[in-house]
């Protein structure tokens, strides 16, 4: 009984992880996504993408642009939090390597090598929070 | 008169001209080293190292949990 209760709830938080993360996708230029999908970027730790492969001049003003508007808003909360911008980023960087990315998307692990995320606990910058 | 006037100008003459003489000695060593004395700018062998790790603060860290939720969550295109 205890069992099937488990699992049920775990059945529903994993439901509502899938579905948070496919609205969440949503918002994402079709570019963008395919680019993160074919694994061309990748979320480094720093909270910023990063290029796995050389990028196509289209895809590196994509994740230029991106990137200009993500120290955007890191800076917007790290002033409002009295935080710096890297902070903020780091932060944040963390928690999309760790509940944000799907799998078969890329990140970057601390020493700088590029990882494919799966199912297993990724690797996390040590100064993230546990 | 005449004469009195050619001494002084002769006066004059020579003293400029050992002026310059000193003047030019003066120079002739300043001159020598400005030509000799360039600055040696040579690459270093060892490829040069800027240190861009910025102070984290980790208990600062823990308290930006609910701000970076906020902030994937406030920008949908841009994570």
């Amino acid at each position: 009984m205890r069992d099937s209760v488990e699992m049920i709830i775990a059945a529903v938080l994993l439901g509502v992880t899938a579905t948070s993360a496919m609205a969440f996708q949503s918002g994402r230029d079709p570019a963008y996504q395919s680019a993160r999908e074919s694994g061309q970027v990748g979320e480094k730790s720093d909270g910023y993408l990063g290029f796995v492969v050389p990028p196509s001049s289209s895809v590196r003003a994509l994740v230029e642009d991106i990137n200009i508007k993500r120290k955007a808003v890191y800076s917007k909360e790290a002033l409002a939090n009295g935080a710096t911008v890297e902070e903020m980023a780091l932060r944040t960087g963390c928690r999309l390597i760790a509940e944000r990315m799907v799998a078969g998307e890329k990140y970057q692990t601390p020493s700088g090598q590029w990882k494919t995320r799966d199912g297993s606990a990724p690797e996390l910058d040590p100064r993230c929070p546990r | 008169m005449a004469q009195n006037r050619d001494q002084l100008t002769n006066r004059t003459d020579n003293a400029i001209r050992s002026n310059m003489g000193k003047t030019i000695l003066l120079f002739v060593p300043l001159m020598a080293s400005v030509l000799t004395g360039c600055v040696q700018v040579t690459a270093p062998d060892k490829p040069i190292v800027i240190n861009l790790n910025i102070a984290i603060r980790q208990e600062i860290l823990y308290k930006l949990s609910a701000a970076s939720e906020k902030v994937i969550e406030n920008n949908p295109g841009v994570f």
